[in-house]
């Protein structure tokens, strides 16, 4: 059955249905319950699946993550959501040092299926640590998945996927694209969780992004249509482990390829793709590997974040500059 | 006097420390005073049979006994490090033996006395001091968690464990370990208002050995430990850490309550780490000798052998196999060490996702490929 639906509602449905298919699942957060999370995004949930299943914590994002390590070793699988990108260095410590450790220091004996959705990103006005894009901290520790959704499509066959998955994930989710609609076939499948995928076919530069930058992409691919330029976009969806079989194969093709993202230029997964790239196609390339992302500074007062953000002119900047070599 | 000097002048003390620190020292529940007599408690009351307090002592000295081998086998260069639970063997032995076999413990990385009464070998615990993995246990077999070394992160663990023992319906408890420095982090604090709001079956067993490294214990709390729980809204109860008798009857008596459903409990023991730190620390820079001489006096193994002897529960017959039993548990202690298989280079890669990523399979094959690039050299 196809629905419209939003990104939001999609993940929604998505948790509703984990939750019906596992009854380990327990959703964790600030604000989650009664209120239906900030964004809503577990709206209705607590009513129908009860208090112990969808807990609203106490306001500690270390406990969070410290007590679903607890949950995940008694054989739960929690489901945290931290609140906006900001706020998820109180839990990074428990992250990074016991989150993404104890499969490997335990030798597989204490898995770890956790979940933890973050809204990212910025474009929505917001006061500061409300906007940020956290995801190199985490694609670089290893032991954690790192995937970023853009669709609504993907957002309801994701979560589900990811709540299903025996690692630790850091879920990323577009908090500025939540309210973007599309179609989701609840009935069908899809396709596997951690793989790239090209969502747009072109011959001229490959673009790649993730997250809320998709769209940008794309938007930008139809305007550099209309000069008679062609791009293939491609939605890494997953960050780490990266899939760039298939960014390799199209980088064949076109020679050249410009990655998007919202987090610093500095050390951004831009850096290590465009670095894999150079390895493994370096006989292709008729240009270096170029990078749009936001400066680094810290994000910017609302004010002035059209500015920090990649917009479509810039992604169009850089693959004017990607053919000009 | 220069500028110069001025800015460089020591300020001694430093501002605040002057402040007025652990006002009253409540009394401790015991029983079984340093000398060795047994002694009643109003609220603690301990129902232990001749053979039950001769099996403790068997625990505490072969415990120690362990923590001595393995000290030496530092000291020859054979363990990169061992942190020693020398002096915190009843505390650690008494709440080991309050666990019933479904409980699950959380411990630091000092909790060998712990890991001895949850039957872990101790040759799984000398592996990760040797460096040869993390700690060679199954966790979920033993109700023994590995050692968490990043200071109280598992007290948060063996709360969100307790929670899962409350969803299972499970008439079990949680028991976390941690040490005076810990009550500092913030997580121990976020474990412990979660546990009260939630009533989760955890005990807080904290081990006041007096000592975090080198600051001592009024650089953290300037009210008694236990006394904080009153703060988070559930009992605290200061026992004393050398008396395996009281831990015994009150880590049992917490752990009761929390299987009830009355929550968690706060328990401090209040002991002193008679050793260094870890073998890479010198005590000697930051504490008196006559400290530790005092301490001696309070020795968690002689009050208990004065009280066997004197009552005439084990007599001398007894304490020569105990020994004997020790020097063959530090014989078999070296020998597998020594006999201890280096870890296959490749297994840095295995079960750091459950199952490989294509990245991490590219990058083991590129290891083995180059380490083969050396064979056949000189």
């Amino acid at each position: 059955m196809t629905e419209t639906l939003t990104i939001g509602k999609a993940l929604n449905l998505g948790l509703r249905r984990a939750m019906e298919d596992d009854a380990k699942v327990v959703l964790m957060g600030e604000d989650i319950g009664k209120l239906g999370g900030v964004f809503r995004i577990t709206d209705g949930l607590q009513k129908d699946f009860g208090e112990a299943r969808v807990v609203d914590t106490p306001l500690a994002e270390a406990g969070i993550l410290g007590t679903a390590v607890g949950l995940a070793m008694r054989g739960y699988r929690p489901v945290c959501e931290i609140q906006f990108d900001g706020f998820v260095f109180p839990a990074y410590n428990q992250i990074v040092t016991q989150v993404a450790k104890l499969h490997a220091r335990s030798k597989g004996r204490l898995p770890m299926p956790i979940v933890i959705r973050i809204p990212f990103g910025g474009g929505i006005g917001a006061v500061e640590h409300h906007s940020e894009s956290p995801e190199a901290y985490f694609a670089h520790t290893s032991g954690l998945k790192v995937v970023a959704v853009s669709t609504p499509a993907d957002a309801y066959w994701g979560i589900q996927q990811a709540v299903a998955h025996p690692d630790p994930i850091v879920f990323l989710e577009p908090k500025r694209r939540y309210w973007e609609k599309g179609q989701v076939d609840t009935a069908g499948s899809s396709g596997p969780l951690f793989a790239s995928r090209v969502v747009r076919a072109g011959d001229d530069v490959t673009v790649l992004a993730y997250g809320p930058m998709v769209k940008t992409a794309l938007q930008a691919a139809e305007a550099a249509a209309e000069e008679g330029r062609s791009l293939e976009v491609i939605d890494l969806r997953t960050i780490s482990p990266l899939d760039l079989d298939p960014v390799y194969a199209s980088v064949r093709r076109t020679g050249r390829c410009v990655v998007v993202h919202e987090a610093p230029l500095t050390l951004g997964l831009g850096a290590e793709i465009a670095a894999r790239i150079t390895e493994t196609c370096f006989h292709s390339l008729e240009a270096p590997v170029l990078r749009v992302g936001g400066y680094d500074t810290p994000y910017p007062p609302s004010k002035l974040e059209e500015e920090y953000l990649p917009d479509l002119d810039r992604v169009l900047d850089a693959v004017d500059r990607s053919l000009g070599f | 006097m220069s500028t110069l000097s001025q800015a460089t002048e020591v300020v001694d003390p430093v501002p605040g420390a002057d402040a007025p620190h652990l006002p009253d020292q409540p009394d401790l529940v015991q029983l079984l005073t340093p000398e060795g007599e047994r002694v009643e408690h109003p609220d603690y009351a301990l129902e232990v049979s001749e053979e039950e307090l001769r099996s403790l002592y068997r625990d505490l000295a072969l415990v120690r006994r362990w923590d001595v081998e393995a000290t030496a086998l530092q000291r020859q260069g054979e363990l990169g490090i061992w942190a020693s639970l020398l002096g915190q063997e009843a505390a650690q032995v008494g709440a080991g033996r309050a666990l019933a076999a479904d409980d699950m413990a959380f411990p630091t990385y000092r909790e060998h006395g712990v890991a001895w009464t949850r039957g872990v070998d101790p040759l799984h615990v000398i592996s990760m001091f040797r460096g040869v993995d993390q700690g060679g246990w199954d966790p979920v077999a033993t109700g023994f968690n590995l050692y968490t070394v990043v200071i109280g992160a598992q007290t948060l663990h063996a709360t969100g464990y307790a929670m899962g023992m409350q969803r299972d319906g499970a008439e079990s408890a949680a028991l976390a370990f941690l040490g005076d420095g810990a009550t500092s982090q913030g997580e121990v604090n976020e474990a412990m208002i979660w546990a009260a709001t939630f009533s989760a079956p955890v005990v807080f067993f904290c081990q006041n050995n007096q000592y975090a490294i080198s600051v001592p214990i009024e650089r953290q709390s300037r009210v008694p430990l236990y006394r904080r729980a009153d703060g988070f809204g559930f009992p605290g109860v200061r026992v004393d850490g050398n008396d395996v008798l009281a831990v015994l009857a009150v880590t049992r008596a917490a752990l009761a309550a929390a299987r009830e459903g009355q929550g968690p409990t706060f328990i401090e023991a209040f002991t002193y780490r008679m050793g260094a730190h870890t073998t890479s620390d010198d005590p000697t820079r930051y504490r008196l000798a006559s400290e530790l001489e005092e301490w001696k006096l309070r020795d968690p193994i002689a009050r208990l052998k004065a009280h066997l002897s004197r009552s005439g529960i084990a007599d001398a017959d007894f304490f020569a196999a105990v020994d004997a039993e020790g020097d063959e548990l530090a014989v078999r202690i070296r020998r597998g060490t020594l006999e201890m298989p280096d870890p296959a280079p490749t297994e840095i890669f295995d079960h750091v996702y459950a199952e490989q990523t294509p990245e991490l399979a590219r990058q083991r094959a590129e290891f083995v490929s180059y380490h083969a690039s050396f064979e056949g050299e000189q």
